[in-house]
């Protein structure tokens, strides 16, 4: 066999993979998932919390998620974790507390002297 | 102009862009390339499962550097970026994990032209030696491989992926497809061929 024809036996074997339909969905819908639970953070905060240092570091990490730094990292460890919190979860309301507390605290640990 | 897959990769506008345009021009990067990504996760990890965590977290990884990526990029296309990206991502999977690719891979190739049936078991089974083949292979040449004959990628993108010179890839990928060569032309123990049938 030719070197050519080995190559062309090569590209037969190392087809291109098409990804999961789904695929497509689960990233782009984590991506906007990661913006919008930045934002929200950010706006549920109230002001006058502000005025205690001890709350700053929670927008402080909800400001670096929505910059995108770290995000990446916050929102993976998170989704590690989606299932357990939704087996310890009572219900959606509980589950979506529950994510959005996950999300927060995983984001203080990226923070300059975090835990 | 905006980014779009390659040819928008190539943004030399100096003017920053706006975040929204940012994330449309991200967007079409990730649909440009998520087979590409795809197909290399899936070549490297052995299994559509880890695949699909390799590919989410190499796009989430873009998206976090993409603003800095298509600064530097200065015109040339980001795929091998992307590529890279994914390539530190699998290394680090395998490190963590402590494993080497599976041998087997699921959904083996298969023939998509026209054969008998004696035909199509022959070129099956040649296909999925190949396969075994490319899995005994050293990292640098099997990833060379998956980058030229799965992504289509030429030599200077496979550079730019792997962080080598044109000359140092040209010369990876010949020897590469001549140790390949050399596996498939021995003749296979008994059974060899199911250690890459698909599951």
């Amino acid at each position: 066999m030719s070197t050519t024809e080995f190559e062309a036996r090569l590209r037969a074997a190392l087809h291109p993979v098409e990804p999961p339909g789904e695929l497509a969905a689960r990233v782009e819908r984590t991506l906007v998932e990661l913006q919008e639970l930045a934002a929200d953070e950010l706006e549920s905060w109230e002001l006058s919390a502000m005025r205690d240092p001890r709350n700053w570091a929670r927008p402080a990490a909800a400001a670096v998620v929505g910059a995108g730094a770290g995000a990446a990292l916050v929102v993976l460890r998170a989704r590690s974790r989606h299932r357990r919190r939704r087996d310890q979860s009572a219900n959606v309301l509980d589950l979506a507390e529950r994510t959005v507390r996950d999300l927060a605290d995983e984001a203080r640990r990226l923070l300059p002297g975090g835990d | 102009m905006r980014a779009n897959g390659d040819t928008a990769d190539a943004v030399s506008d100096p003017q920053p862009l706006s975040k929204s345009e940012l994330d449309r021009s991200f967007s079409e990067l990730y649909r440009t390339h998520l087979r590409d990504v795809y197909s290399y996760a899936y070549y490297r990890v052995g299994n559509h499962h880890d695949a699909e965590d390799l590919t989410e977290q190499t796009f989430l990884q873009a998206y976090r550097h993409y603003e800095r990526a298509l600064r530097e990029s200065v015109g040339r296309p980001l795929r091998p970026w992307l590529i890279r990206i994914a390539h530190n991502l699998a290394a680090n999977y395998y490190r963590d994990r402590a494993r080497r690719p599976e041998s087997a891979i699921e959904d083996a190739a298969v023939i998509s032209a026209p054969h008998t049936t004696e035909t199509l078991v022959e070129g099956r089974e040649e296909l999925e030696r190949i396969l075994a083949g490319v899995q005994q292979l050293p990292d640098d040449r099997r990833e060379a491989l998956i980058m030229r004959f799965a992504l289509g990628m030429d030599n200077r993108e496979i550079a730019r992926a792997l962080g080598r010179s044109d000359g140092a890839t040209k010369v990876l990928l010949h020897r590469a497809i001549k140790q390949l060569e050399g596996i498939v032309e021995q003749p296979a123990p008994d059974g060899a061929a199911a250690g890459v049938r698909a599951s």
